[in-house]
């Protein structure tokens, strides 16, 4: 008799056999591009985690109390997986495409990233999961209970079993789940030991069922008449039970958080789904082919009363068969831990990814922390969570007392799962599907699910016995299995009927009556049309045709001579004699650090990943595309400017050369000015003095007056030199001024004596001594220099027969203004404006200055911080000089 | 019948100079100095020799000589240019507007008496 001693050490050799298998799993995976970790054979056998203990166990059972009722288990993924086979394509190409991590991430993603749908879906999943581990439980404790009845050498309590048993798994599924953290939530490892228990489960199932028909029961043909002869072999159908367990099941199988993680979240490669369309199914077949006939012997051979969910172990275990029984009893323990394993790492991940790591996040304020504090925290997580989710599913076995039948647990976890279906298919395949809408449909059906079938299976304790008979608060239309007075259907068809319409229903109309944002459309858009948004399904190992497309794509952003020496250099490397090189993951990083560094990391990124990696641009893509392309106008915006600013240079330059241009040319004519300025007086010298040389007798009169046309013309020539030279030191602000005090009317005084001093043409000068009475800081001397000039002016100019200037002084704003008015014709319009230039001289008269005087009046003015304008309009020739009273800024 | 001579000159120290020179030469010397009507006065005053100033208050030297070699009257007439900016371009200038002679100041007196005799004794000839 095998001791429970020697089968707890085969279990422990089991998991560790396993998990040497995981653990080199994942080296190869990591270290090689071995096919057959990917192949499709391993993607079928993972799928069987479908098979649970219920399934290997329970069917049997099923079959024993209720019939072919069972098939329907096995009778919906099968028609899922057949026919429906299209719309598993695009939920794997969505999950791909989007790197969905599980059931909640497809449903928060697909309604624009809500993490509320995320949360719901996780606390249903959990939920609906927990009775499931339970399930496992309980099988696992029984099939130990089997052993230990036969094995009364033994002191064994069932309690304790199972709390071990629990134990156990956690520790089991956090070795396998969270050894370490893959981006893509891909555990080749486990994957692989999850192959291994199918093969197992499978060879046991089929075993057992060789040794029933060919070593009981005597053949093939006896075992059918044996059916014929039982209950079982009565063909009664409920066709409401078997619609809805099918439904239920197909559901299931879409919905249910560890298949989803199989099917879509570890599937590597789309065509596997076509190998698994039909091998599925056959394994499903295979799995099914011998319950009736173990449950027809079992009920024949085995005493009164019992467990027929424990028949494919009792049968070998009577008969003697304990290897036989040994390897049912792993083929049992395969199936309950393979199922455990992921569906706590499904959970897990949605645990810690919708709502651990957000509330942590909030708490920490911002995320603020590196990334090697969030991995670790993401690893705490989801071991917690493991370990959680395994203790709900200890405590519901306690709770429900662990007595109901393991196919009726797993049923309502079904049927609880299966409210996440109308959310799931209305997002794949209606644009119109809101969030709103999947919340509302998700809680209506939950809500009845819960209150329907959860609770009222809990037992008493849970919900009162008068609730069930009549009704929440009394009200007998809310009976939890006859709602809205719906009377007489078996509780699972009530409960599926209500909850699965009303949850469609809701969906529905709430997703026609809301409006959904932006990023759900567009979500909306890539989940729908993902066959039109997604490339093919190819892998890393892709055909030349890829690197063409690349190579196409690359040659656009970096010009096709760099793009081509950039493949041909990295075919070279690949030691490929081929021009293009094979898109490998280290070339094709490469040409994506290559490619980021003209169009952007995020844009770079895409573009690749639309060639090769089969995924769809998302939404963050997009968003980091655009930020991009933001930068790019910045920069342009930035350039624009620049070359705004090199135009305004540019016209500088040009003013600035025009204006050299014109002072070039205003230095010619002056040059040309000078000469002429200063050859006239040298002609008339030059010409008498030759005159006074060469003729001889000139009377004595001529004689002296030619010397004074030379002596007036030399005096000419030093005063134009000497105004020249004052022009010059003025302009050239090397002047130095020679600050003092003085009276206004000193200066006037001083200027006009010198003026009028040893000339006969006559001026008058009225000025108004009281208002001169101003005291100056300034240079007196230049001033007076000003006031010569302006008074000689009107003395040479004025044309009025009695000459008479006036001088007047007013205060304007803090300044001193002094106005010199002479009654004369005054200067012409026309010449008004030249009077201050350089050489610029009136009329035809010959004053005798070189034209110099205003112009060195105004360049005094300037120094001395005052001005001095023409007044037009006045009559006479009218200067105004303006200057402060005090000149507090020093000459430069 | 005397030789006669406009001279167009604004600087009346030169304008004496010339006059004193030309006149002991046996010259009949007029003056005029203007520039905007110089050009009726010389073709009015029917000279043998006009001397010309470039710079005149009115209107230039430059310009008056264009306009008498634009008129048929005095297309002919021998003109002396004396100006005191004494630019080779300005000289290119005169040349090309038809100056008989052309003269930078300050000239010498000799040059100026030798200038006028070959003048006058080229219109003399034709």
């Amino acid at each position: 008799m095998t001791s429970l001693n020697v089968l707890v050490a085969v279990c422990l050799c089991y998991v560790v056999l396993l998990f040497g298998v995981a653990f080199a799993a994942d080296r190869w995976a990591s270290t090689s591009r071995s096919t057959w970790l990917r192949s499709p054979l391993v993607y079928t056998l993972s799928l069987s985690i479908y098979c649970t203990a219920w399934t290997f166990y329970g069917a049997v059972g099923y079959a024993a109390r209720s019939g072919l009722e069972f098939v329907t288990i096995y009778l919906g993924p099968t028609l899922v997986m057949i026919g429906w086979w299209w719309g598993l394509r695009k939920l794997v190409r969505v999950g791909r495409s989007q790197r969905v991590t599980s059931v909640a991430d497809l449903i928060s993603s697909r309604y624009g990233k809500s993490n509320t749908l995320a949360v719901c879906v996780t606390i249903l999943a959990v939920i609906g999961v927990t009775p499931y581990i339970s399930l496992q439980l309980q099988s696992i404790t029984l099939s130990f209970n089997i052993f230990a009845e036969a094995d009364p050498g033994e002191s064994y309590v069932e309690q304790s079993s199972a709390f071990w048993v629990a134990a156990g798994l956690a520790v089991f599924a956090i070795l396998f789940g969270t050894r370490n953290l893959d981006t893509n939530e891909r555990h080749h490892g486990v994957v692989i030991a999850i192959a291994i228990e199918a093969v197992v489960k499978l060879i046991a199932l089929l075993a057992v069922g060789i040794f029933v028909v060919w070593g009981i029961a005597g053949g093939a043909v006896d075992t059918l008449a044996r059916i014929d002869a039982s209950a079982i072999g009565q063909w009664q159908v409920n066709h409401g039970r078997w619609a809805t367990i099918t439904f239920l099941a197909a559901a299931a199988f879409l919905c249910l958080p560890r298949m989803f993680q199989v099917m879509v979240v570890e599937n590597d490669d789309e065509r596997h789904l076509r190998t698994a369309a039909w091998a599925f199914p056959l394994y499903l077949f295979l799995m099914s082919l011998f319950v009736v006939p173990i449950a027809v012997v079992g009920l024949e051979i085995l005493p009164e009363g019992s467990n027929p969910d424990l028949f494919v172990l009792t049968i070998p275990l009577g008969q003697g068969q304990e290897m036989l029984a040994m390897l049912s009893f792993l083929g049992g323990f395969s199936s309950a831990t393979s199922m455990v394993i992921v569906a706590a790492m499904a959970l897990s991940t949605m645990v810690s990814n919708h709502i651990v790591m957000p509330i942590w996040l909030s708490a920490k304020g911002g995320g603020a922390s590196v990334s090697g504090d969030v991995r670790s925290v993401v690893m705490y997580a989801r071991r917690v969570s493991i370990a959680v989710v395994l203790g709900l599913g200890y405590f519901y076995y306690r709770m429900s007392g662990g007595g109901a039948a393991l196919a009726s647990i797993g049923l309502i976890a079904f049927a609880g799962i299966a409210q996440i279906l109308p959310a799931m298919v209305g997002g794949l395949f209606w644009r119109g599907a809101t969030r709103t809408g999947a919340l509302v449909g998700l809680t209506v059906g939950f809500v009845l699910w819960l209150f329907t079938l959860l609770l009222p299976g809990m037992g008493p304790e849970v919900l009162a016995p008068s609730v069930l008979e009549q009704g929440l608060f009394g009200l007998s239309w809310l009976r939890p299995q006859a709602l809205f007075g719906i009377e007489g259907l078996d509780p699972m068809v009530h409960s599926v009927m209500w909850s699965m319409s009303l949850n469609a229903a809701a969906f529905c109309i709430v997703s026609l009556l809301s409006f959904p944002s932006p990023l759900e459309r567009l979500q909306g858009a890539q989940f729908v049309n993902v066959f039109e948004h997604s490339a093919g399904p190819r892998g890393w190992t892709g055909s030349v045709a890829q690197s063409e497309d690349l190579m196409i794509m690359s040659q656009r952003i970096m010009g096709a001579r760099e793009a081509q020496e950039f493949f041909q250099a990295e075919a070279a490397a690949q030691g490929s004699r081929a021009f293009l090189p094979e898109p490998t993951p280290v070339f094709l990083e490469r040409l994506e650090r290559e490619l980021a560094g003209s169009v952007g990391a995020a844009t770079a990124h895409a573009m690749i990943g639309q060639i090769v990696g089969g995924s769809s641009v998302s939404v963050e893509d997009l968003l980091a595309v655009a930020d991009e392309s933001a930068q790019l106008l910045e920069y342009s915006s930035r350039l624009e400017a620049k070359s705004a600013e090199l135009g305004r240079t540019a016209r500088k330059l040009r003013d600035a050369n025009e204006k050299l241009t014109q002072i070039s040319l205003q230095k010619d004519a002056f040059l040309s000015q000078i000469s002429h300025e200063l050859r006239t007086p040298m002609t008339s010298i030059r010409a008498f003095s030759e005159i006074l040389r060469d003729t001889d007798g000139l009377e004595r009169v001529d004689i002296t007056r030619y010397a004074a046309i030379i002596h007036d013309e030399a005096l000419r020539l030093t005063r134009l030199l000497d105004d020249l030279l004052d022009l010059s030191v003025l302009e050239n602000g090397q002047v130095t001024l020679n600050l003092g005090q003085g009276m206004l009317a000193d200066i006037l005084d001083r200027a006009a004596s010198t003026v009028l001093t040893g000339t006969p043409k006559p001026l008058r000068i009225r000025r108004n001594s009281g208002s001169e009475q101003v005291v100056l800081q300034t240079d007196l001397d230049r001033l007076t220099q000003v006031f010569i000039n302006l008074i000689s002016n009107a003395q040479k100019y004025c044309d009025a027969a009695d000459p008479t200037l006036t001088v007047s002084v007013h205060d304007v704003g803090g300044r001193v203004v002094v106005d010199l008015l002479d009654n004369g014709s005054g200067v012409p319009a026309d010449a008004q404006k030249m009077i201050f230039e350089k050489f610029a001289r009136v009329g035809a008269d010959k004053a005798g200055g070189a034209g110099l005087g205003l112009a060195i009046c105004r360049e005094i003015m300037q120094r001395l911080g005052g001005d001095i304008t023409y007044l037009p309009g006045q009559g006479g020739g009218a200067f105004r000089v303006s200057l402060p009273l005090g000149l507090e800024i020093a000459a430069q | 019948m005397s030789r006669r001579v406009l001279l167009i000159e604004d600087e009346p120290n030169i304008a004496e100079a010339i006059r004193f020179l030309l006149t002991r030469e046996g010259w009949q010397v007029e003056t005029h100095a203007d520039g905007a009507d110089a050009v009726e006065r010389i073709a009015s005053a029917a000279v043998d020799l006009v001397i010309l100033d470039v710079m005149l208050p009115g209107k230039s030297g430059m310009d008056i000589l264009r306009e008498l070699r634009d008129r048929e009257d005095t297309q002919t007439l021998p003109v002396l240019m004396l100006t005191a900016r004494g630019q080779s371009r300005d000289r290119d200038m005169a040349e090309k507007a038809g100056v008989s002679r052309f003269m930078t100041k300050p000239f010498s007196n000799i040059e100026v008496l030798t200038a006028v005799r070959d003048l006058y004794a080229q219109a003399s000839q034709t």
